[in-house]
């Protein structure tokens, strides 16, 4: 199997759709200068550089997914789309339903996101829980390169705008990479690792953290469930519940702010449809109610720790079951 | 519905303008009598609606925003069906979803309407890069105030448009008035139409109260955007006779400037100078005014029978 890492994974999806379909373009800060194999075949019309303007980027992804086309939009990092959240979010997100279903937003929305370069809160702001709140947009975080390839041939053919967030600490790390076409689902979670004492939920780049919690909770006997969500809308809440299900206690584990984070919409999910089976308190591990900071002690400390995961489960399944 | 054709009767350029009109006080007496929600009218506007739309061919593409009873009623939209999505009811061209606010007709080439001042800007260079990349020949029209000219997006939308040849007639309505604030204490400039020459974009300004000039302005406008595939910019100068949002006492209006320009209402001086120079007769004008007075009573029956959606509807077409 060949080993790509996650932004090469990315050009790998984009080259495949763009050759299955011709209304498949590309265009944004720079994406026409860094992947420039990509202009080499499929020419300047279909891969473009723009200005740095995500407004206008996002926008003329909005209007021309609208009119029959499959835009694939790079807007750099993911603070960016701040500029952008008016044709996201109000267009994008909103004009399907407000005409009654006349039109449909066939668009992907790529953005690098998280701890991993020092870049600092301008740049590294872990803001997808905005666009799961947002109705009419969907979430997709992957945390593999293979994840990512599939995952984004599946955006790029799906009819309603997605988000596709690239955790920095994750785009340079290599993996394999199925040759062939494969696909995914958007909305369907993976179990990583299985267990019976404790669920450990999470994406991105915790969700590594979660595989080397469960590694040295094994150790200690405790046996951990790793959940990859891979889309954070739709939510695979199934997966989720039957995990719980099973184990009874739950860890939900993300980089991004805890406060209103899609921790706390899993926490509510859990307790709401699957109390009887909690034998523990629901915990939530994410970054603090702060911006991050360009050092990188302070960065690596905002994000939620192999030691810290396992901490928790273990003090979960110490907990005597009411 | 298929849009209609551009009407080249003078007489019929004054129907159009005297339904937008009709149209709108029905809703300003609906909103009134408490039928109807309130909505952003285009009264003292009509002629620079009339004027552009009729200089387009059926298959260009309008994008339009809040004050769009011009455009859409100009393009051939229904107006009943127009009055039922006001009202929120199942055959509006929205299902009732937008209200009087993002109406869209794709059918009539109306696309992607939104409210928010200045997303027709952010959203018009894609729907023009559809029709390139996708060899259709119509071009794309966006109607925009000279509240959204003050918005980053009008600065964006240009830049891009002109970057990467793309075919939109930008049409600035400026009606003197951005929602509460007189244009004159938000615009560095007196005209939009100035600011396109920063990007390299041909543009003039029209009175817009002059339907005739102004589909004389835009027929030339929209030939040279067919023919160059790059973008050009009409601004119509007029006036927004009523309030931003009905119901509206005016009350932070200068009453003499809003009087001269009720002297300039464009439908009285369409029709005067249809009568002076003998193409109208006054039994005709009586006529037309009857013929728009029973559409807009057929209309508003229409309205008021069509039921409200079903509360099944409250989650359909959020995705696709």
């Amino acid at each position: 199997m060949p080993t790509l890492t996650l932004y090469d994974a990315v050009g790998a999806a984009l080259t495949e759709e763009m050759r299955r379909d011709s209304s498949v373009i590309a265009f944004g800060e720079g994406i026409a200068t860094k992947r420039h194999e990509l202009v080499d075949e499929f020419g300047g019309l279909r891969i473009r550089n723009t200005p740095l303007a995500e407004g206008i980027i996002a926008g003329t992804a909005v209007g021309a997914a609208a009119t029959g086309l499959r835009p694939v939009v790079d807007l750099l990092f993911a603070p960016f789309l701040c500029y952008a959240m008016d044709e996201l979010v109000n267009s994008a997100g909103k004009l399907r339903y407000l005409s009654g279903g006349q039109f449909s937003f066939p668009l992907v929305t790529l953005a690098m996101t998280g701890a991993g370069w020092g870049v600092g809160a301008q740049h590294n702001h872990n803001v997808e829980a905005w666009f799961v709140h947002s109705p009419g947009l969907k979430v997709v975080m992957p945390s593999t390169p293979a994840d990512a390839k599939a995952l984004l041939k599946s955006a790029i053919r799906d009819d309603n705008p997605v988000l596709f967030f690239l955790d920095i600490g994750l785009l340079y790390q290599p993996g394999e990479v199925p040759a062939d076409e494969q696909t995914l689902p958007l909305g369907r979670a993976t179990v990583l690792r299985e267990g019976h004492d404790v669920t450990l939920v999470s994406y991105g780049k915790t969700v590594q953290h979660c595989q080397q919690a469960a590694e040295t909770l094994a150790d200690h006997g405790i046996a951990a469930e790793v959940i990859d969500l891979r889309s954070l809308k739709p939510l695979d809440e199934a997966a989720i519940l039957t995990s719980v299900g099973k184990t009874g206690r739950l860890v939900v584990v993300h980089e991004a702010n805890r406060l209103c984070g899609i921790g706390a919409e899993i926490a509510a999910l859990v307790a709401e449809q699957a109390f009887a089976s909690l034998k523990a308190p629901i915990i939530r591990l994410g970054g603090p109610d702060a911006p991050v900071a360009a050092s990188y002690p302070l960065e690596q400390a905002s994000v939620p720790q192999a030691s810290a995961i396992a901490a928790a489960a273990a003090r979960l399944c110490a907990a005597q079951p009411a | 519905m298929k849009p209609s054709h551009p009407a080249s009767d003078p007489r019929q350029l004054l129907e159009q303008m005297l339904l937008i009109r009709a149209y709108e006080e029905a809703i300003v007496s609906g909103s009134a009598a408490g039928k109807m929600p309130g909505t952003c009218t285009s009264v003292g506007q009509e002629a620079a609606a009339v004027g552009v739309v009729n200089a387009l061919a059926a298959d260009d593409l309008i994008l339009t925003n809040h004050r769009s009873a011009g455009h859409l009623l100009t393009r051939g939209a229904d107006p009943g069906r127009l009055l039922a999505e006001v009202m929120g009811r199942r055959d509006g061209y929205c299902k009732g979803r937008s209200g009087s606010l993002h109406i869209s007709a794709k059918e009539l080439g109306v696309v992607l309407t939104s409210t928010i001042v200045g997303a027709e800007l952010s959203l018009a260079p894609g729907v023009a890069l559809s029709q390139t990349m996708l060899g259709r020949p119509g071009i794309v029209v966006c109607f925009f105030g000279d509240g959204a000219a003050c918005e980053g997006s009008f600065h964006e939308s240009l830049n891009l448009a002109a970057l990467w040849n793309l075919p939109i007639l930008y049409v600035c309505e400026n009606n003197q008035w951005q929602a509460f604030v007189h244009r004159r204490e938000a615009m560095s400039r007196e005209h939009v139409a100035d600011w396109a020459a920063a990007y390299g974009i041909p543009a003039r300004t029209v009175d817009g109260n002059d339907v005739f000039a102004a589909l004389a302005a835009a027929q030339a406008a929209a030939a040279e955007v067919r023919d160059s595939r790059r973008p050009y910019l009409l601004e119509t100068c007029t006036y927004r006779t009523r309030g931003h949002l009905e119901p509206d006492d005016q009350g932070y209006v200068d009453q003499a400037e809003l009087a001269a320009w009720l002297a300039r209402d464009p439908i009285a001086a369409c029709r005067d100078r249809l009568l002076a120079d003998g193409s109208l007769t006054p039994a005709q004008a009586a006529a037309l005014s009857d013929r728009v007075s029973t559409r807009i009573a057929v209309a508003q029956a229409f309205a008021e029978a069509s039921p409200f959606p079903a509360a099944e509807e409250l989650c359909r077409d959020v995705y696709a």
